[in-house]
C-alpha cells in the first residue's frame, strides 16, 4: 500500500532505525511499510498515526480512492 | 543494540541447546544400542529418545511465532515455515510414490525432518528476494 511515512519520517529527519525505535518494530518493518512491500496491521497503523498526530488516512493512500481517481 | 530481539535470542538459545541434546542423545542410544542389544519397550523407549530434542525444536518454533511482537518478522518467519512445510511435504509425497513403484530405494522417514529444516533455508531466500530479510 502507498503511504507518506518517508515523507513524514524526513520532515523529522528521523532515520528508518529512529522511527523504528519509536515503534518499537524492527528497521526491516519500517523499511518494508515505507516502500508498500508489507501492509502494516491495524493496531501499527493506528500507533504511526499517533505518532505522527496524523489520521491513518493522511499517512497510507486507499488503493480504492487511487483507482476511482485514475477513472 | 543487539542484532536479535528478546524472542530470536530465546529461539536461537534454544535450538542451540536442543541441538547439543540431540548430538548427546544420539551419540548415548547408538552406544546403548551397539552394547547393550536392548529388546522390548527399552528398546523402543531409547529409540524415541534421539527424535525428542527434534520435536523439541519444532515446539520452539511455535512458541517463537507466539513469542515475536515484530509484526513483519513474524510474518515472515510465518511464511518461512510454509515455504519449508510444502517443500518437505512434495519431496516425501513425490518420494512415497517412487519407492511405491520400485523406482527408487527406501528412505528413512526421519529425513523429512531434515528436508523441512532444509526448507527453512529456502523459505529464507525467497523472502530476501521478494520482500525483504526479517533480521538486520
Amino acid at each position: 500500500m502507498e503511504n507518506r511515512l518517508k515523507v513524514l519520517r524526513a520532515e523529522r529527519d528521523w532515520s528508518q532505525q529512529d522511527l523504528a525505535e519509536r515503534l518499537e518494530v524492527s528497521r526491516q518493518s519500517v523499511n518494508a511499510i515505507e516502500t508498500g512491500k508489507y501492509d502494516p496491521s491495524l493496531p501499527l497503523a493506528f500507533r504511526i498515526s499517533e505518532l505522527f498526530d496524523r489520521s491513518i488516512e493522511d499517512i497510507f493512500i486507499s488503493p480504492s480512492s487511487r483507482s476511482s481517481k485514475a477513472i | 543494540m543487539s542484532r536479535f530481539n528478546t524472542a530470536q535470542r530465546r529461539y536461537n538459545r534454544s535450538v542451540l541447546l536442543l541441538s547439543l541434546a540431540y548430538a548427546l542423545i544420539l551419540f548415548g542410544v547408538i552406544t546403548f544400542f551397539k552394547n547393550s542389544s536392548p529388546t522390548g519397550l527399552s528398546a523402543y523407549a531409547a529409540a524415541i529418545l534421539p527424535a525428542l530434542p527434534i520435536v523439541g525444536i519444532f515446539a520452539v518454533m511455535g512458541r517463537y511465532l507466539s513469542d515475536e511482537q515484530d509484526e513483519f518478522v513474524r510474518m515472515l518467519t510465518v511464511r518461512q515455515t510454509l515455504y519449508a512445510s510444502a517443500f518437505a511435504l512434495s519431496i516425501a509425497t513425490i518420494w512415497g510414490f517412487l519407492e511405491n513403484f520400485d523406482l527408487v530405494g527406501h528412505i528413512d522417514a526421519y529425513y523429512v525432518a531434515v528436508l523441512w529444516f532444509g526448507g527453512l533455508g529456502i523459505g529464507s531466500c525467497i523472502n530476501k528476494l521478494t520482500i525483504g530479510s526479517g533480521r538486520d
